[in-house]
Formats: C-alpha cells, structure tokens, sequence
C-alpha cells in the first residue's frame, strides 16, 4: 500500500496557525485608531523574483529552486548562475513545448495601515485661521494593490540567456526594472560569463528575492541609506546598467562577479536617481562568496563585496532668456564628480530549518556630496566626509516547504555627520528597523504559486523621514525627536 | 505533583504510541561514502524536490507525469537503469546517489548536485522506502571493469565489427542516431514507447560520460528498458573495443574519433556500411 503524505492534516493544522497569526496582526493594526488619517500611503513596488514559467518549462515544484518562494536555494542559484539551464540538454527554446511562452506575473493585493508619528499636521484639519503646525501621527489603512512584475527570462539559445522585467508601481506606471542579455559558460567554463544591461548587483543577500513586503519592511535599510544631507542617489539594492563578468564553481558554493556601471543608480535615459542629469562616469562593484557543505546543519555562505562610485557635484549648464526678462538655466551633464564607496560582509548560515542571514555594510562618502556643494568652491569650515555603519540580521524559520517564520532586524548608525557643530543631534540619521512576519503557501506545485502573507514592520529614524515610502512628501515636525513608522499587511501573493 | 506525574506519564505513552506508529520504511539508511543517510530526514527533501514528477507515493505518477517523456522512474517498482551491479540486481547507494547527483542528460531530472552530499544521501535513504524489496534484496556486487585497452584504430574497426555482429544497429541505427529498424517498435517494462540512444546529441550518456561508464553501461544493461546485458556475451577486450567505437559516434573529439577519421580518409573504399547490406559485417 503506497503511503501518502498526511496533506490533509498537515494543511488544517498550517492553516489553524496562520489564522492566528493573521488575527494576532489585525489586533495590532487595531491599536491607534484616533490618528489624524492623510493621504494613503504608497507600497512600495515588489519587485521580486520568483519565476512559475522556468517551473512549468521544467516541471519542477516552486520549493526545487527556492527555500520559500521567492528566495532562492543552492539549486536554484546554481540554475540562476548558469544561465537559467539544468544543463539536461533541454534547456534550449528548440526543445520547448510550441504552446509554452516564458511570461509570469506576480501582484499581491492586500490590506495594510502605515502609521507615522512626529509629522507636521495642521492642528485644525483644513489649515483654517488659528491653525498651527503640530507634531501629528498620520495613519491610514486599507484595502490596497501592490506593484506587478511582468517578468519574462529564460534561454535565447544554449548559453544565450536572457531576462526582461517591466515592473509597475499600483497605479501601473511601468519601468524597467531588469533587462539583459547574458553569455554563458564562455569557452565551456562556468567562470566566465558575461552580463549586459540592467540588472541586481550581485549581492549575497537579495533584496530582490526576500521576503518581505510591508511599506517599512519591505526594503533593506542598508541597501538604500544615504547620510541625510547628502547629495549621493546611490543605493546598493537597487538594479544597475552596466556590464558584469561573473563566474561560479559547478555547483555556485564559488562565485564571483565584477561590475563596470554608469554612475546613475540604474536609471536609463542618462538621468540620476534625483533627476538630474548623470555624470559621464562609471562605478565598479566586486562581489564574492563562498559556501560550504556543514553536514547535517545544511549549505553554509559567507560573502563580501565593494561598490566603488562616484557622483557629480556641479552641472554643465546652458542659460538662455526666458522671454520675459529672465533666464533659464538647463543642466545638462554632471560634472565635478566625487567619489564614494560601501563595502560589507554578509552571510547565509542554515542550522536545519533555522537560515540566519546577517550583513554588515560602511559607507563612506566624499565630503562635497556630504555638503552638497560644487567640487569648484571651497569646503566649509566643519565639513566632513560622512559615513556610517549598517547591518541587519535576518531569520527564516522553514516549518515546511509551505509555511516559513520570518522576521529580520536592522541598524544604521551615523559614524560621521556631514557638518560638525550642525545642532544635530549625535545620533541624527541613526536608523532601527524591526520586521517580522509569516507566509503560508497553501499549494505547491509546477504551474503558479500563492502565499498567504502577513507581516508587521517597524522603523525608527532619528531627525528624518523612514525610507520606505511611508509618511513621504510630509514634513517631519522635529529633527530633534525620532521618527517612528510602522507597517501591518495581510495579502495574497500570487504569481503565474 | 500528580499532575506532574501523569503529565509525563501521558507523554511517556504519546511517546510510545507515536515511535510504535512511525512507518517502519522510514528507518531506512543510505551509506554513500562516509555519510549515513536517513530517510526520515529525506522524506521533507523529497517533497521538497521531487514529489513533483515522481509522485507522493514514489511510482512515477507526480502532477507533472504525463508531460514529461521519458516518464520518471517509478521507484515502487525498485528498477533502476543506470547500475554498477548486475542486471537484474539492485543498485548500491552509492549508484542510486550518482544518479541524483549526475541527473540523466536528454531527460527532465535535472543533476542535484547543488544539494549537499547529505541531502542526497538523505534523498537515498528516502527513495529505498518505497519499494519493500530493499528490505528482502540486497544490492548486487558491482561488476569489475578492468583496465582500459589502449585506444587504437584496430580497437576501433574490432568495436565496429561487433556493433555489426551484435546487431547493435538494429536499434542505435547504422550511424548511432537512435533510429534503427527496430527502433520504433521499442517499449520499456511499462511497455511506454522508448527511443533508443542517439550517440550524435551529446558528450554524455545518461548513466555517465567516461569510457569506464560506458563499459559499464552495456555490462550490466539498462534495466526496465530493451537494453540487455552483454556480461555473459563479450569478453571485456571486446567490451573495450565496442567502447572505442561508440565514441567515433558521438559529435565531440575525441581520441577515437580523431583516429577513425584519419582511417576512413586513408581507406574509403575498404570500409563497408553499417547495417543489413554488410553481409558479415566487418569493415
């Protein structure tokens, strides 16, 4: 008599717990319900990367390439590093079903609040005669949309591959989030490929593939902090254009990859992050990692990496009349550039079911992007070269292949303010951020997948606005006090 | 205090009750190397990995079976192609893990060799439960292979003559393409249509890449499929001669290859066709 698994119980038991945890976050999104409410908060876009259509084309399960979708496992890199190809000889379109086409989307409706203490509202709503700016916490909540990734990838032809993924925002306005070619197994050897376009930095720990997904929790802190006061865009968790050599073992426990990117955050049109308009510069990235087989207790990785950048202070400019007396000055190429670095070490340890991910990150910048002034003028009196150190440990508790605990901690702390003697505060710029969260993914199988997703996240910033989009376009009311912003979510994750 | 007592006296009891219900499959072991593999703790690896394709209940018969060609293996029927042990018998651990670890090229299982050695003894361990005949059979004794011939043209056109002999292009086809006479009449244990293997679409075969595999391959048969056993019908020199041969037929260099290239330029007009118009074989 074959033996079965005990779906049916496993599925109630799973589903009991998740009930709880799903009623456990609504009573904490209950809390602070006389907060003023504002304009809805914006999610930020997904952006993630978990790929049905390779597991249709393949027939393998989400849980073959991914610890819990959209986390990748060893399997799956390894079929990421080598070009999205099992190396079965079936990887080429020539050997695809004709009614297979390589597309899947992803898009998560959902329920969430985002409350924002320390925010500038008018006393009396509307902003009437005798109204005056107070220190307010807006909260709103809601029935809501995330983005959607239209993502599509695969194989152009044996060791040709390819990625393109128009990605949205929840009003569907579209951009290009990755797109490029790559040339595998160069010469027959796995330690040589070559990656053109735009695309994530190679980092050990992804952003792109993580878990979360609230307001406040869903990016890492790290990978987007800038010294406030600073004129730098950059941030490391955002995808870049450029070009990468990249290069890992047979089974990817070695891998390495270097970067030559334009100096503008990833944005196409020779545009910076600010809008302004880019350098003509080119930064370099350097990753590295190496993992290793700890018997029992699973596949161990440490890693390092180094972005080395650089940022204009000043513009090549054009000023003609405006026809009413006046001038207008156009920029037109930054010029002036200064450079800057981060550099960090991270790691994906695994204790059975237990995955640990913890990251240290610096990072250091030129004293005139501290400033924010022209590399052309001398540097005030009390500036310096800003800086600051981050780091986050993040855990993922794997019931089974459908249910995962999540949760991840975060700090920045400012080493080094742009201005001395500025009235800031020390700790001014500091960051803490606290998520934790629980995903259920009820089927499993080779054609779609679904999760249940619950999370709540919390950040604290010291003088500014929290990173995530919560709270942005208000004015903080005291660079004095901290900011604190949190996030509840329930969704449906879907993808197909 | 009693409470305390019968406490632990109920969890004493669960405990009892719960081991005497565990399925008795579940004990099994895998020795790959040094490693012991569970197969309990191969089971959420299997789910994990492979339930897809070869079913919860390990006959082959996973969401994704009938889209797939060949079909998974079925391991309820405990038959296995790719063996270092006699035909017929059952394969050792260590066959079982260069399996998972190699994948079967030209076939949707993938290589697992990104899992680690543990997970894949573990994965071992698991596969053995679901058929009860690893719990009466023991795995036969891995054939020897001795040491290899050297490689020369006369080894060559003796493997030639054999492939003639033996009827070999029957099935693999005058130029090994897989597409001999009777290829199309082929099934397999699951009486499935089968295809014959075509040596021009690779470097590798399904049950590994080397000579040495290769000699093992046709020494202890590809059970399940018409692949038969020549253990009993050529000597291992012969075995050798056949080896270098086959690889004159596949796409990449090879030292045979070169070889026969370098003769069939030489001697065109002395090599007689492959197939049902040589009259007694040979070259």
């Amino acid at each position: 008599m074959p033996r079965r698994f005990p779906i049916g119980a496993i599925a109630l038991r799973w589903s009991l717990i998740s009930g709880f945890c799903v009623a456990c976050l609504l009573l904490l999104a209950a809390f602070n319900r006389n907060a003023p409410t504002a304009q809805a908060a914006p999610l930020p876009g997904l952006h993630v990367r978990a790929i049905p259509a390779f597991a249709r084309k393949y027939g393998l399960p989400c849980s073959a390439c991914h610890t819990a979708w959209p986390e990748l496992n060893n399997f799956g890199q390894v079929f990421r590093d080598n070009g999205y190809q099992l190396g079965n000889e079936r990887d080429s379109p020539i050997w695809q079903n004709p009614s297979y086409f390589p597309i899947t989307f992803r898009i998560t409706p959902n329920w969430h609040r985002e409350s924002t203490n320390n925010l500038a509202v008018d006393s009396i709503p509307g902003g009437g005669p005798g109204s005056t700016l107070v220190a307010g916490t807006v909260q709103q909540n809601g029935f809501d949309l995330s983005g959607m990734d239209l993502w599509s990838a695969g194989t152009l032809y044996k060791n040709i591959s390819f990625v393109l993924l128009p990605s949205s925002d929840q009003n569907a306005s579209w951009h290009f989030e990755s797109a490029f070619v790559r040339f595998d197994n160069i010469k027959g050897s796995s330690w040589f490929n070559v990656k053109f376009g735009k695309f994530e930095l190679d980092n050990l720990i992804s952003e792109k593939r993580f878990l979360f997904l609230s307001g406040n929790g869903g990016l890492y802190q790290s990978y987007h902090y800038d010294v406030p006061g600073t004129i730098n865009d950059f941030g490391y968790g955002d995808n870049q254009l450029g070009i990468e050599i990249a290069g890992h073992s047979r089974n990817s426990y070695t891998r390495y990859s270097v970067s030559v990117l334009s100096s503008n955050d990833g944005n196409p049109g020779f545009v910076s992050g600010f809008g302004t308009p880019a350098n003509r510069g080119y930064d370099v990235n350097l990753a590295f990692s190496q993992a290793f087989n700890a018997g029992s207790l699973g596949l161990q990785r440490i890693g390092a990496f180094a972005y080395i950048g650089e940022r204009p202070t000043y513009f090549e400019t054009s000023t003609t009349p405006d026809g009413s007396g006046g001038t207008t000055t156009l920029q037109l190429v930054g010029l002036g550039n200064k450079p800057f670095y981060r550099a960090g070490v991270a790691g994906d340890f695994f204790l059975k079911k237990l995955e640990l991910m913890p990251l240290f990150m610096y990072g250091h910048d030129n004293p005139y992007l501290g400033a924010g002034l022209s590399s052309q003028s001398a540097l005030p009196p009390g500036a310096k070269a800003p800086a600051w150190a981050g780091g986050l440990l993040e855990g993922h508790y794997y019931v089974n292949t459908q249910n995962v605990f999540f949760a991840r901690f975060e700090r920045i702390d400012v080493s080094q303010q742009p201005f001395v003697n500025a009235g800031f505060p020390t700790d001014y710029g500091n960051v803490r951020a606290y998520s934790f969260g629980y995903r259920w993914y009820p089927i499993m199988f080779s054609r779609a997948g679904l999760a249940l997703h619950s999370e709540y996240s919390i950040v604290k910033s010291n003088g500014f606005l929290p990173l995530s989009g919560d709270g942005s376009g208000l004015q903080i009311f005291s660079t004095a006090n901290p900011v604190w912003s949190s996030s509840v979510m329930l969704g449906f994750d879907f993808d197909f | 205090m009693k409470t305390k007592i019968a406490f632990i006296t109920m969890a004493l009891g669960f405990s009892l009750v719960f081991a005497a219900a565990l399925p008795s499959g579940l004990a099994q072991e895998s020795h790959v190397g040094p490693l012991t593999g569970n197969a309990s703790s191969g089971k959420p690896l299997y789910k994990r990995f492979c339930i897809g394709c070869h079913g919860p209940a390990g006959d082959g018969q996973g969401e994704n079976a009938p889209w797939i060609d060949p079909k998974p293996r079925d391991f309820t029927a405990a038959t296995f192609k790719c063996r270092s042990t006699p035909t017929g018998t059952l394969p050792t651990d260590d066959d079982l893990d260069n399996a998972v670890t190699r994948g079967f090229v030209t076939t949707n299982m993938p290589s697992w060799n990104p899992l680690t050695p543990q997970q894949r003894a573990d994965l071992v361990a698991y596969i053995k439960t679901f058929s009860p005949r690893w719990k009466t059979d023991k795995p036969g004794i891995p054939i020897h292979i001795p040491a290899e011939t050297p490689v020369t043209i006369q080894s060559v056109l003796h493997g030639r003559e054999l492939f003639q002999k033996m009827e070999c292009w029957k099935c693999h086809g005058p130029a090994g393409h897989g597409d001999g006479p009777s290829a199309a009449t082929l099934t397999d244990s699951k009486d499935q249509p089968i295809r014959p293997y075509n040596f021009s679409t690779g470097s590798r075969f399904k049950c590994g890449q080397t000579n040495q595999d290769l000699y093992r391959i046709f020494m202890t048969g590809v059970d399940g499929t018409p692949m038969p056993s020549f253990a009993d019908v050529i000597q291992p020199n012969d075995a050798w001669d056949l080896v270098h041969f086959l690889r004159t037929l596949q796409t990449m260099h090879t030292p045979e290859l070169a070889l026969w290239q370098k003769y069939s330029s030489e001697h065109a007009s002395e090599i007689k066709p492959i197939g049902p118009d040589a009259a007694s074989g040979g070259n």
